[in-house]
């Protein structure tokens, strides 16, 4: 079952002389985990913000082409209707969160919705466990670290309970061990909640473990659409430039140089056991 | 500056800090309403000491002790300036009364009263209640989150004009240096990328409004919600009482003035 | 070029983020210094070009006690790239801004074309001019206020988070650029907690957590070692950690680079067979 479906789907924002993202065709089934990445500039942030209607209402300019989401047009919905069915994550921890206190951020988007007050009140301490910070609910937004702030962040798209949750370069700002929390949040709420993740990630040495389906795209068309190891050990990821995990790196070299691992790892664990293999071997 | 930290809420509870911030503010109202009412000194020091237990029973001594001394630099230009004029005025070239003294110790007192009350109506309601106040009293939610977004703001921004004064020094700003003129030019560097960022900062935020549903209903709920308890009606009956007695003085009782009551 | 003797900082908020840091960094050096996020890492660095002075100890630069001079004489010497450029870009025209230093310096006007053109050259931004800033992209802008530091050529340059939000390609190409700058002599001090990056460089890299130095050595030695990484709270690069996961079979444990990883493993393979 599609929950996202884009056909042909072209956009240029206004003012612009050349389309963000040209043809873009995808289909992204209920409950995986996909990663969306390629260079900078090269359309995926714009073409997330056509899966959650920012494109086209919020910014204007022209959108080509078809895009459903949980059954729905996009181009035919307001955003606060999505809104119901898709959660953005955006990059900028600060920049999302506007309430006084973690628990009102949370209830931002039921408040929005007019959930009624007993209904809001379980489903902000539900969103509060599932990301894991229960005892942050009273403090202020800006006393918190970043992981923790996009912890709130997570939480309060979570409240809203949407089928698909879109995550725009959520760890840029984070160190290597607030990035890994982040990602085992997301993957709790994936594979536990059944929530369709589109993760945009630069950082894939420490993201791709949990992925299902990447997307590659380059000047916007998208380049490569299929499973992880499929996409990382491609040629043409590596012309495009997009930083592959270093253990499917070092697969490509020692292939390069004759030897042969049996399957594409993307992990060090992986690298590490199918190396045992060919290393015990001799 | 330090006038302006005795508005700052600090994160302490007291009963103070839990009464409506409705009725706080309608305590306040009181409040200003008696110091424009009264001219004389008596009552106007009596004024002086109402907000007083307030201040205690809240905890909040030393903020406000601050905000009254910044208060009081403002309070002897005041007091200077209504003198002075009043003087060359009226009685030059006698000498200055006794009653005109009073006269311009009132002014300031009342001015004293005013930045006292709301003193502690800020120092003890955190932003979060007075933004449901403003809410629950019907004020149109753009303006109640326009609100509490800037306050939740404050302090972001402030780090970043440090960081910019920081990025612009390491590239040799130096805005210690120069005549008054060419030290306001040299502001331009660090006002020119805090505006430009305000600005990315509110597109971002609108973005993030709307992907969570701004919007979605002509009446939004609320997860807070304000009840009047009865340490709410007691001081709304307190403050109404006192109107009343206001009122009633100010119409029938002739108040003496100190000088009067000094035998002057 | 830069020695730092026991130094505390409290700032003004009573939060102590640095305690007894000691390190001297010599001339031509090139130095990451790695760690979480609030271990001190920033905080360590403005002490080099006195944003910050410590509450004890002291900080020598060049020979000159950071307390006696005042950040613009520093600054002459130490240059800072901040991890957001758009905390600095204010001009009408990249040109401006790259000048905007040299002008604060009291370069005279030649000196001034020369040295913007070289830098716009430099950073390859010179097509840009004559544009707003502000009309340039994120990776665009980063370049232009890079350039705008280089170009007054200090001896000393830190670059606080540089690899924040860039792609592969362009974490590459600010790889190279960076150690062209420290072969061309200059000392070069990044913070970073981005260890692949720091892998590929290989230079000497300083662990700090709660504001001291947890560790301290060349790249290859320290993050390859899991208990101090740990500490650190960082994780090792991929290959380290395939090599941890080998390191039962005999394999050398020390290993951050793809090609090293290589060498060692074709070696092992075509050597028995």
């Amino acid at each position: 079952m599609a929950v996202i479906e884009t056909r042909n789907l072209t956009y240029t924002y206004p003012g612009a002389t050349k389309p963000s993202i040209k043809d873009v065709s995808i289909t992204i089934e209920r409950g995986e985990f996909v990663i969306l990445t390629g260079p900078s500039g090269c359309g995926k942030t714009t073409l997330c913000r056509c899966f959650n209607g920012l494109v086209p209402h919020f910014y204007g300019g022209k959108l080509e082409g078809e895009v459903v989401v949980a059954d729905r047009k996009v181009a035919d919905h307001s955003i606060y209707e999505l809104a119901r069915h898709i959660g953005f994550v955006f990059q900028n921890p600060e920049n999302q969160l506007f309430a006084l206190s973690v628990e009102k951020d949370v209830a931002f988007g039921l408040e929005n919705l007019a959930v009624p007050r007993d209904e809001m009140r379980k489903r902000v301490d539900w969103a509060l466990q599932m990301a894991g910070i229960e005892e942050l609910s009273e403090r202020s937004p800006h006393e918190l670290s970043g992981g923790q702030q996009q912890r709130v962040a997570i939480a309060s798209v979570l409240a809203m309970q949407p089928d698909v949750m879109i995550l725009d370069e959520p760890t840029s700002f984070l160190d290597p061990v607030g990035a890994q929390k982040i990602f085992e949040v997301i993957n709790e709420l994936n594979k536990k909640l059944g929530i369709t993740i589109i993760l945009v990630e630069h950082r894939l040495d420490l993201a791709s473990k949990y992925a299902n389906h990447v997307i590659v795209m380059d000047e916007g068309k998208v380049v490569l659409d299929g499973e992880p190891r499929r996409v990382f050990n491609s040629e043409e990821a590596r012309l495009i430039g997009v930083g592959v995990p270093k253990a499917t790196r070092l697969y490509q070299i020692l292939k390069e140089n004759g030897i042969r691992l049996h399957k594409v790892p993307v992990t060090s664990e992986e690298a590490a056991s199918l190396l045992r293999e060919v290393l015990k071997r001799d | 500056m330090s006038m302006f930290e005795g508005f700052r809420f600090r994160r302490v509870s007291s009963v103070i800090h839990r009464l409506d911030p409705r009725v706080k503010f309608f305590f306040v109202c009181v409040l200003f309403v008696m110091a424009i009412l009264f001219s004389k000194l008596p009552p106007l020091i009596l004024l002086f000491f109402v907000p007083l237990p307030f201040v205690f029973v809240a905890g909040v001594q030393r903020e406000w002790l601050r905000s009254m001394r910044g208060a009081l630099f403002f309070a002897v230009i005041i007091f200077l300036f209504n003198f002075v004029f009043t003087y060359f005025y009226t009685q030059y070239p006698q000498l200055p009364s006794a009653s005109l003294l009073e006269r311009s110790f009132a002014m300031t007192l009342r001015f004293l009263v005013l930045v006292e009350s709301f003193s502690v109506f800020f120092l003890t309601t955190s932003p979060d209640h007075l933004g449901l106040a403003l809410e629950q009293s019907h004020v149109p939610y753009e303006f109640c989150f326009a609100f509490t977004t800037a306050v939740r703001f404050v302090p972001v921004l402030a780090e970043e004009a440090q960081t910019i004064m920081d990025a612009q020094k390491a590239r040799g700003l130096e805005l210690e240096r120069g005549n008054f003129l060419k030290r306001v030019r040299n502001y331009i560097p660090i006002l020119i990328p805090l505006i430009v960022s305000a600005i990315r900062r509110s597109l971002e935020l609108a973005e993030a409004m709307e992907s969570r549903a701004w919007g979605a209903s002509e009446k939004r709920t609320n997860l807070y919600v304000l009840k009047l308890r009865r340490a709410d009606y007691f001081l709304a009956l307190g403050a109404v009482l006192m109107l009343v007695f206001a009122i009633y003085v100010w119409l029938f009782v002739p108040v003496p003035s100190l000088t009067m009551l000094l035998g002057y | 070029m830069i020695e730092v003797k026991d130094v505390y900082f409290s700032y003004p908020t009573g939060v102590e983020a640095l305690r007894g840091i000691t390190i001297a960094i010599d001339d031509g050096e090139f130095l990451a210094i790695m760690g979480q996020n609030g271990a001190g890492k920033t905080t360590l660095v403005k002490h080099f070009n006195g944003l910050l002075k410590p509450t004890k100890g002291e900080v020598v630069v060049d020979g000159v006690n950071t307390r006696e001079v005042s950040v613009a004489q520093l600054a002459r010497k130490v240059g800072f790239v901040f991890q957001n450029p758009d905390h600095q870009l204010f001009c009408e025209t990249v040109g401006e801004e790259v000048a905007f230093a040299l002008r604060n310096f009291g370069f005279e006007e030649n000196a001034i074309k020369k040295r913007v053109d070289w830098a716009l050259n430099l950073l390859d931004v010179t097509q840009y001019r004559q544009t707003s800033p502000f009309m340039l992209s994120g990776g665009e802008r980063k370049r232009v206020a890079l350039a705008s530091v280089l170009a007054w050529d200090p001896q000393v340059v830190i670059l606080d988070e540089p690899t924040i939000g860039q792609d592969h390609q362009q974490k590459e190409k600010l790889r190279q650029f960076i150690v062209q700058l420290n072969a061309q002599k200059k000392t070069v001090i990044v913070v970073t907690h981005d260890v692949e990056f720091v892998a590929e460089c290989n230079p000497r890299v300083m662990f700090m957590s709660g504001g001291k130095i947890v560790a301290e050595g060349r790249a290859e030695e320290i993050l390859t070692n899991p208990k101090l990484v740990a500490q650190a709270s960082i994780v090792p690069p991929q290959i380290t950690q395939i090599f941890l996961g080998l390191s039962d079979l005999g394999l050398p444990t020390n290993v951050i680079d793809v090609h090293e990883a290589r060498r060692i493993l074709l070696g092992l393979l075509e050597g028995s067979s």
